[in-house]
């Protein structure tokens, strides 16, 4: 899989450039971008910290906190890894949120709780999947508007859900995924290596397959994909597909932690999403996005609610605080992108 | 002459023949292009003073700086006696001067009158005063002949001729005293023509000045009263009588380069050479019709025709990025799926579209992304991508066209236009590119990446690579094709090797059928 196995009889430093792009794959001001969200991430910490200094001084507490942070994070960090796959594709899907709660029911109703956990897990990814694929078809072949057919599947699917629960709450019996977000493995929970698991896929689908590359060029500039040969619409369709399939994940990951599912749950999934891929770096208009910036979103957003949590401040207060966090996150990028940028060269061309 | 310290007259009586216009030595720059280079132009009240030149002549630009979009470096302008210096476009309305542009600039789903008093909207009290708005629309719609129209119409409800109508409209509702007009006609069917040219005519009575550009030579000599002729941002020729000049002098003077192309020695002609692609009656309504064409191994083929000739529609059909409605296109001899560009790569076909930035180029990835964007799948082991065979791939290719910077790794962005464009050629380099597709090539490159990107296209096809060149600058299209195919209004209207035929020859063709009947001898 490595470059150097695979390159042909070429001369020795460019062995030593494809080795360094193991590297420099993500640009610079990627790079500097995920360090801007560590850093606000950091001083969140600092902020929990002073505020609450005796919870800190304790060991073990801050170890499970930052378990539970991470579990916080976990199912809406695997409905965003999907996410900022569409969005990097030009596209948005608005319909995360109904998905996971038709997946969740489908897969927890007596006649498929029958086939037991596997059975259960299938049927909740191949229901995302398959929403997924609706979505694509309307999208890439019924040439609809991606905001406007994944608006319709939101009110739909959860109309879908509604439906087939009978608009009651579906318990699981099976202790095997209800198990998933109560265990541990090696101290650590469950539903963290789920994430764990979906973000490294995620990275390598994103930076070292042709998928991800197809996926940068559709978002970047359909024209010039077409051009080049790409099936752009073939590609639409497998990166909703893919957003379900992400779905039906996080619907096992929402019901075992809920022991349940019903169509109300998940709800405004898609707008944290959307938020923690935007803040992670994703260009809304597509063609730029980073897997790891969109992880440090979800994170950073589970830290805040935590962080709330710990002080028992409202959820009324923790939103406002989000909705002005989303807004100061796209006002530094697009400063970072401009008027900085300008604003050096000027400086270079009046100082030399 | 004297009338410019005039104060403004009012009446338009006493300015009939009036200089109102006046640019003297006017020079305009963009990065790498001397766009207007010392431009005279004269226009005087009530006439029709045409413009002519080829593209790339710097009649946009000219138009732009009177329309107060660019602001010209140097020289002055003169209007209506004073120094004028529109600082936006709204200025140079409010001064008198409104522009109706080729692909007109009106709000779709606004009403006619709403467009007619777009951003300056008779107004009480921050209310619209719409009433007033129609009736004012409707006087100014029967002034132009065209009572018919209703004012409060929706835009895109109206057919070509009625939206042009309702640019003019506009102009009018500033009081304008010149209308520039960008190639009114290309829009418009025959008769639509008589109409327009009769409203010109009720504005040239009303002292309003026109200034008329066209390709079209008729046209010119019916409705124009004086010819300014462009070249290469220059006045080569300035208030000649539009009827009685002889096609000729008009055309010499269009042509002849001041700046030089450097074209390389063609190689020498290959006998026998293998048909690579074979068109038969391609067609698409509304863009062109019935073309047939041929690319031989190895041959340069150039088509030249002006900007809506259907040229690069016609380029995007044969690489299926447009679906033909009839006729075949052969590769090789075997049938193209149409429609399908991935059918026309697997074939061995390549296009560098005309649009560099919109069509070709992820700007912000790296440069060995963008040339190996139709070949990185070809590299990848089980999709996964092979990052260092695609870096030795674009080292390879920036190496033979050498691109300037060297590093691979930066992005697009950070090109210039000549390299931008190498790097559009290059990714047909890699893979089994067999017939190239070049729309346009040079447009927005300087004079010398020109001279390599020449060299490149020689080299190309001097190893067996056919190449099928569109490009709206004669003189390239002659100094670089082995065949010359010249198109006018979606037809090929004929075809000769590149040695006997003549820029002027060409240019009579693409401007007016009719004209090198009568005047040029083929």
């Amino acid at each position: 899989m490595t470059a150097t196995t695979t390159a042909p009889v070429q001369e020795p430093e460019k062995h030593a450039a494809a080795k360094q792009s193991w590297w420099r794959d993500d640009s610079t001001e990627q790079m500097r971008r995920n360090l801007g969200l560590v850093g606000v991430l950091a001083v969140l910490i600092v902020i929990g910290i002073i505020t609450k200094p005796e919870l800190y001084s304790d060991g073990t507490w801050v170890r499970n906190n930052i378990f539970t942070i991470l579990e916080l994070a976990s199912v809406i960090g695997v409905v965003t890894v999907g996410m900022t796959f569409v969005i990097i594709g030009g596209g948005i899907d608005l319909s995360v949120g109904a998905i996971i709660a038709l997946a969740g029911v489908w897969s927890t109703t007596l006649a498929t709780q029958d086939f037991g956990p596997g059975g259960m897990i299938f049927c909740a990814l191949a229901v995302g999947i398959g929403v997924g694929v609706v979505n694509g078809i309307l999208i890439a072949y019924g040439r609809l508007v991606a905001f406007i057919a994944t608006l319709a599947m939101m009110v739909a699917a959860r109309g879908l859900a509604a439906q087939i629960s009978g608009k009651q709450t579906q318990v699981s019996t099976s202790s095997f995924i209800n198990g998933l977000a109560a265990n541990d493995f090696l101290g650590v929970p469950v539903l963290v290596y789920i994430l764990a698991a979906v973000v490294a896929a995620g990275w390598v689908l994103l930076n070292r397959t042709t998928f991800g590359r197809r996926t940068v060029a559709v978002g970047g500039n359909v024209e010039a994909a077409r051009l080049a040969g790409i099936n752009v619409k073939r590609h639409t369709l497998l990166l909703y597909a893919l957003s379900g399939l992400c779905c039906g994940i996080a619907a096992v990951m929402l019901t075992s932690q809920a022991n349940s599912a019903q169509a109300a749950m998940a709800n405004l999934y898609e707008l944290d999403a959307i938020a923690a891929a935007i803040i992670g770096g994703t260009l809304l208009s597509g063609g730029r996005g980073t897997i790891i910036g969109s992880l440090l979103g979800v994170l950073v957003f589970s830290t805040i609610t935590n962080l709330f949590a710990i002080n028992n401040l409202s959820t009324e207060v923790q939103n406002m605080v989000k909705g002005g966090i989303i807004v100061a996150a796209v006002l530094i990028q697009q400063v970072q992108f401009k008027s900085l940028s300008q604003f050096f060269s000027k400086n270079k061309i009046t100082t030399s | 002459m004297t009338e410019a310290q005039a104060p403004e007259p009012q009446a338009t009586e006493a300015q009939e023949g009036q200089v109102v216009l006046r640019l003297t030595d006017v020079v305009k720059t963009f990065p790498g292009v001397r766009a207007l280079d010392g431009v005279q132009l004269e226009v005087r009240a009530g006439e029709v003073h045409c413009l002519l030149g080829q593209n790339g002549a710097g009649k946009s630009t000219l138009i732009k700086v009177l329309a107060g979009v660019h602001r010209p470096d140097e020289g002055q302008i003169e209007w209506l006696g004073q120094d004028f210096a529109p600082a936006n476009p709204q200025a140079a309305m409010k001064a008198g001067i409104a522009t109706i542009y080729q692909e007109l600039d009106l709000v779709e789903d606004l009403s006619v009158a709403e467009n007619a008093f777009l951003g300056h909207e008779p107004k009480v009290f921050g209310f619209v005063r719409r009433g007033y708005m129609a009736r004012h629309t409707r006087e100014i719609l029967g002034k132009l002949g065209h009572a018919e129209i209703p004012p409060s119409r929706l835009v895109r409800s109206l057919p070509a001729a009625g939206k042009q109508v309702v640019s003019m409209a506009r102009a009018l509702s500033h009081d304008a005293r010149l209308i520039i007009m960008d190639e009114p006609s290309a829009v418009l069917a025959h008769d639509e023509v008589a109409n327009l040219f009769r409203i010109i005519r009720g504005l040239t009575a009303q002292g309003i000045a026109v200034i008329y550009i066209s390709h079209r030579l008729e046209e010119i000599r019916e409705i124009g009263d004086r010819v300014t002729v462009l070249k290469d941002g220059r006045t080569t020729a300035a208030n000649l009588p539009a009827r009685s000049t002889p096609t000729r002098d008009l055309v010499s003077r269009m042509t002849g380069r001041t700046i030089e192309y450097v074209f390389p020695e063609p190689a020498p002609a290959v006998s026998g050479a293998e048909e690579l692609l074979r068109v038969e009656g391609l067609t698409r309504s509304g863009e062109f019709a019935d073309v047939s064409l041929s690319v031989h191994s190895g041959e340069i083929v150039g088509i030249a025709g002006l900007v809506g000739s259907g040229r690069s529609e016609l380029l995007e059909t044969i690489f299926g990025a447009r679906r033909a409605e009839a006729g075949t296109v052969r590769m090789a001899g075997k049938v193209l799926r149409p429609g399908s560009v991935s059918a026309a790569v697997r074939a061995g076909l390549g296009m560098a579209p005309e649009e560099r930035k919109s069509q070709a180029l992820l700007l912000g990835e790296p440069i060995y992304r963008n040339v190996t964007l139709s070949t990185f799948g070809d590299y990848a082991r089980v999709g996964f991508t092979n990052a260092g065979r695609e870096l030795a791939e674009a080292n390879r290719i920036a190496d033979q066209l050498d691109l300037r910077p060297r590093d691979v790794r930066r992005a697009v962005r950070t090109l210039s236009g000549g390299n931008q464009q190498k790097v559009v050629v290059g990714r047909w380099l890699l893979g089994d590119t067999r017939l190239l597709l070049l729309d346009e090539p040079t447009r927005g490159v300087d004079v010398g990446a020109r001279a390599e990107l020449y060299q490149v296209i020689r080299d190309l096809a001097a190893q067996g690579v056919g190449v099928l060149l569109v490009s709206s600058e004669v003189p390239e299209v002659l100094g670089m094709a082995d065949r010359v195919l010249v198109m006018r209004e979606g037809r090929m209207v004929h075809e000769a090797p590149a040695g006997q035929i003549d820029e002027d020859t060409v240019l009579d063709l693409v401007m007016a059928g009719s004209l090198q009947v009568e005047e040029v001898t083929i």
